[in-house]
């Protein structure tokens, strides 16, 4: 058995290679915000009060160019429901919890905490203190979160934008799934996904983002009919 | 304006993480359904990934000779051998600089 310690330093310790790419995205996302010209202490607080990368910019970037309030607020729903299929994946393992701890964790659940402690909780379902190894990966990327969007808006113009430092995001998504393309059934889904969201990238309220997993996980539900 | 547009998203952003941890059942998903969840992470991140990937930040297709494509290649051959996070970010960030500063 685990301690809760040696739980929580696991989840740090999973999660801290991704920093190569939340740290310079944090920063472009800093950055982007001051230059679309908004204050300094509106674009600090979204990493706070939303507490997600790409809808931050997507909020800011449609308000700057004329967009209504509801479609800013209903594109960041949309390209945030995506953390429902997170939530129910996590349920699992934290059905235990008492309802003040779940809504507590449930504020840092992020992407790569979510897919490095699930990684971890498939393999160890029996520890008593699983949710642990998730506040080490939700809070690591919660406070290098913070401050790689403080930088971003205090260096604001000097990021250069050459660097292209967005490609950094689906490179650490890549470094998530790449071990699962050894099986069929996953690239099969995975590939489903990928061409959906290529196909539906226009789709308003960014919504390509959670029709490609319901499609992707439609297939996965075909796939698994046919291997029995 | 602004903050209250903020605050909004803020709290549909949280309900979008608390509902399913919090306000629904497990035992109300059946066995099967159990089992297609264990796809999400394949069938979540390639959504991140192509687009992230395959289109521009104005919105359109990258040419087939892009230096993303490139250093999403070299990360996933990294990746698959190395079986290492930091490898496969760097070596995909460093190949893409390589083309679009070297040559």
């Amino acid at each position: 058995m685990l301690t809760k310690k040696q739980l929580i330093t696991k989840g740090i310790l999973s999660v801290a290679p991704h920093m190569f790419s939340v740290i310079p995205f944090g920063i472009v996302c800093g950055a982007i915000g001051i230059e679309l010209g908004f204050s300094p202490t509106l674009v600090y607080a979204m990493s706070i009060i939303i507490f997600g990368g790409a809808s931050q910019i997507v909020f800011l970037q449609l308000l700057s160019g004329g967009a209504s309030a509801f479609i800013a607020i209903t594109s960041v729903g949309v390209i945030n429901s995506r953390h429902l299929l997170y939530g129910a994946v996590l349920s699992e393992y934290l059905e235990k919890l008492s309802f003040i701890k779940k809504l507590l964790i449930s504020y840092i659940v992020v992407d790569q905490g979510f897919a490095e402690s699930n990684k971890f909780f498939q393999k160890n379902k029996t520890e008593p203190y699983l949710h642990y190894h998730l506040i080490g990966t939700g809070a690591t990327l919660w406070i290098c979160w913070q401050l790689a969007t403080l930088s971003g808006i205090i260096l604001g113009s000097f990021v250069p934008e050459e660097l292209g430092l967005k490609f950094a995001v689906p490179l650490t998504f890549i470094a998530i799934v790449v071990q699962d393309l050894k099986k069929l059934d996953h690239v099969i889904v995975m590939i489903t996904c990928g061409l959906s969201s290529l196909l539906f990238f226009d789709a308003p309220f960014k919504s390509y983002i959670i029709i490609s997993p319901l499609i992707a996980l439609f297939v996965a539900a075909l796939v698994l009919r046919l291997k029995k | 304006m602004t903050w209250l547009s903020i605050i909004i998203a803020g709290i549909i952003t949280y309900f979008t993480r608390m509902t399913m941890v919090a306000l629904v059942n497990r035992d109300l998903l059946g066995e099967k359904v159990k089992a297609v969840l264990a796809y999400v992470p394949s069938a979540v991140f390639p959504a991140i990934i192509f687009p992230g990937i395959f289109i521009n930040d104005y919105g359109t297709f990258i040419e087939m000779n892009d230096p993303k494509i490139f250093g999403a290649i070299v990360a996933i051959l990294v990746g698959y051998f190395s079986r290492n996070v930091i490898a496969t970010i760097l070596s995909g960030l460093f190949s893409y600089w390589i083309i679009i500063f070297l040559i």
